[in-house]
């Protein structure tokens, strides 16, 4: 895990892992938060994640300052994520989500981008395709996972230019 | 003292009973804290007593802030006999007794009833104690009767279209109410409320002119309104402790002061240190400036509140740094 990852200077901050009752301050310290999770979880490529997890994790537990976020301050910045569509329960009970640090609708764009690029509307592809397939080696969203993909794919389906099809081994989608 | 149960207890008569007193022994606080205080004529059934006869007089101390009202009640040597008690002695010749909940005025009240036997010598300084309370009394009224007054040319400068309406409804409408009470309720402690009331009333166009307003600008152009009226009311501001004070400049103007500017000073202070240190707990930061701790966690929390500090809450304790989410952005 101990990849080149650039802590910000926050993360050496002790006061970064007492929830601020100043509310100004809190804020800040929320964006500094939401930041810091999205970017950690981008280069570990993790894109979900239990409680649990999170909790141990270097990202909110920081042994060398002795310093760990409480998990109820954990739920504040998780909620905060999922207010700014970063993030999305994957059970009832919230113990474990769905982390995006592109959102749906953003990754959404870039496939159809790419898409109408290669003049390809009105074909149809294999989620496996998209995000596995050679023609989208040099694609952003090569190596995309299957959850976020879908999610991605649904909000095109909303703007109609795209649907979600079944295909022979699983599910496809074709855009317009 | 005699121990009987853990209570300070001087019962019997009803409505002389008073909940939310605490013992001091002399000037030091023994470990008793809100006992119902009550008053014995007999000494059966009791708690812990002091028999009445053992009073020697009582003396009334006022309440300050954060500090409750004491009575001061002097004893008589112990008798030989005396029977087993929490203190054996004291060096002390007198104990303290706080009251947290009020009553005090009351209980000294029900001491000073004549009829009671007392000893002799002491009536002088009884009287003068006595005396002293008429007075304050005189002076409240007075300045009640000042801010009725006030009230009327308030009312007058409105018709006259000398002051914005709307800038003087609120003091109308306190001042309104203020002469509708008929009686004057628990006493001083109403008459604490009318200052405050006043105070709060004073704070939003003090605030705009920055903690200074002349007293022409608050009452603009009638100069009738200037003393006494409005200075009684603003003496009486300062003497019940109201953040704000009246001061005089040689050049005779009389200005309301906002007490914020102390308040300005202990952020300063608050900021200097933990700049200068890195981070404080607030005990640390109460040595480091030779305060009571209490008044140095409020100085701390005042610039919290204001966003020059941030906190760092942890099992070592609660220690504050400057507040770099804001100017680290």
């Amino acid at each position: 895990m101990a990849m080149s990852f650039e802590w910000p200077w926050q993360y050496r901050f002790p006061p970064f892992f007492t929830l601020q009752p100043n509310v100004d301050t809190r804020q800040k310290q929320l964006a500094a938060w939401c930041s810091l999770v999205l970017s950690f979880c981008r280069l570990h490529k993790q894109s979900s994640m239990t409680v649990m997890e999170a909790q141990e994790s270097p990202l909110f537990n920081n042994v060398k300052l002795q310093r760990k976020l409480p998990v109820e301050s954990i739920q504040v910045v998780l909620e905060e994520l999922r207010k700014k569509g970063n993030l999305e329960w994957l059970d009832k009970s919230k113990s474990s989500f769905l982390i995006m640090w592109r959102r749906p609708e953003e990754w959404g764009k870039l496939i159809y981008q790419w898409v109408s690029r290669s003049g390809q509307n009105n074909s149809v592809f294999t989620l496996y395709e998209l995000t596995s397939g050679e023609d989208t080696e040099d694609e952003e969203f090569h190596g995309l996972d299957e959850a976020t993909l879908l999610r991605a794919l649904q909000a095109l389906q909303q703007e109609h230019k795209a649907e979600i099809i079944t295909v022979s081994d699983g599910r496809g989608v074709k855009f317009f | 003292f005699l121990w009987t149960r853990g209570l300070l207890e001087i019962i019997q008569t009803p409505g002389n009973q008073q909940r939310g007193v605490r013992v001091y022994d002399g000037e030091e606080k023994i470990k008793f804290d809100a006992g119902t205080l009550l008053l014995n004529e007999r000494n059966h059934e009791c708690r812990m007593a002091i028999s009445l006869s053992q009073t020697a007089f009582i003396e009334e101390q006022e309440a300050g802030i954060r500090k409750s009202a004491k009575i001061a009640v002097h004893l008589h040597l112990a008798p030989c006999n005396k029977e087993p008690g929490p203190f054996q002695s004291s060096k002390n010749s007198y104990i303290r007794l706080s009251f947290k909940e009020h009553g005090q005025t009351e209980f000294y009240r029900w001491e000073n009833m004549p009829g009671r036997v007392r000893t002799v010598g002491i009536l002088g300084i009884e009287r003068k104690l006595k005396g002293k309370r008429k007075k304050t009394e005189k002076n409240i009224s007075e300045a009640f009767e000042d801010l009725s007054k006030l009230m009327i040319k308030a009312k007058k400068m409105v018709e006259q279209g000398d002051i914005i309406e709307d800038e003087t409804i609120r003091f109308k409408s306190y001042l309104l109410r203020a002469l509708t009470r008929e009686t004057y309720g628990s006493g001083t402690q109403y008459h604490m409320q009318l200052v405050k009331q006043l105070a709060g009333i004073l704070k939003a166009p003090l605030e705009e002119w920055g903690g200074i307003m002349s007293l022409t600008e608050v009452y603009s152009q009638e100069m009738e309104l200037l003393s006494p009226d409005l200075v009684h009311a603003c003496k009486m501001l300062e003497e019940l402790k109201l953040p704000r004070r009246l001061s005089v400049f040689d050049s005779g103007v009389m200005i309301i002061e906002l007490q914020y500017h102390k308040e300005e000073e202990m952020l300063a202070s608050v900021l200097e240190m933990i700049l200068e240190k890195g981070s404080l707990t607030s005990e640390e930061f109460a040595k480091l400036v030779g305060m009571s701790v209490l008044l140095a966690k409020e100085g701390v929390l005042l610039a919290e509140k204001m966003g020059h500090l941030c906190r760092d809450d942890s099992v070592e304790g609660l220690r504050f740094y400057p507040n770099l989410f804001i100017t680290q952005s």
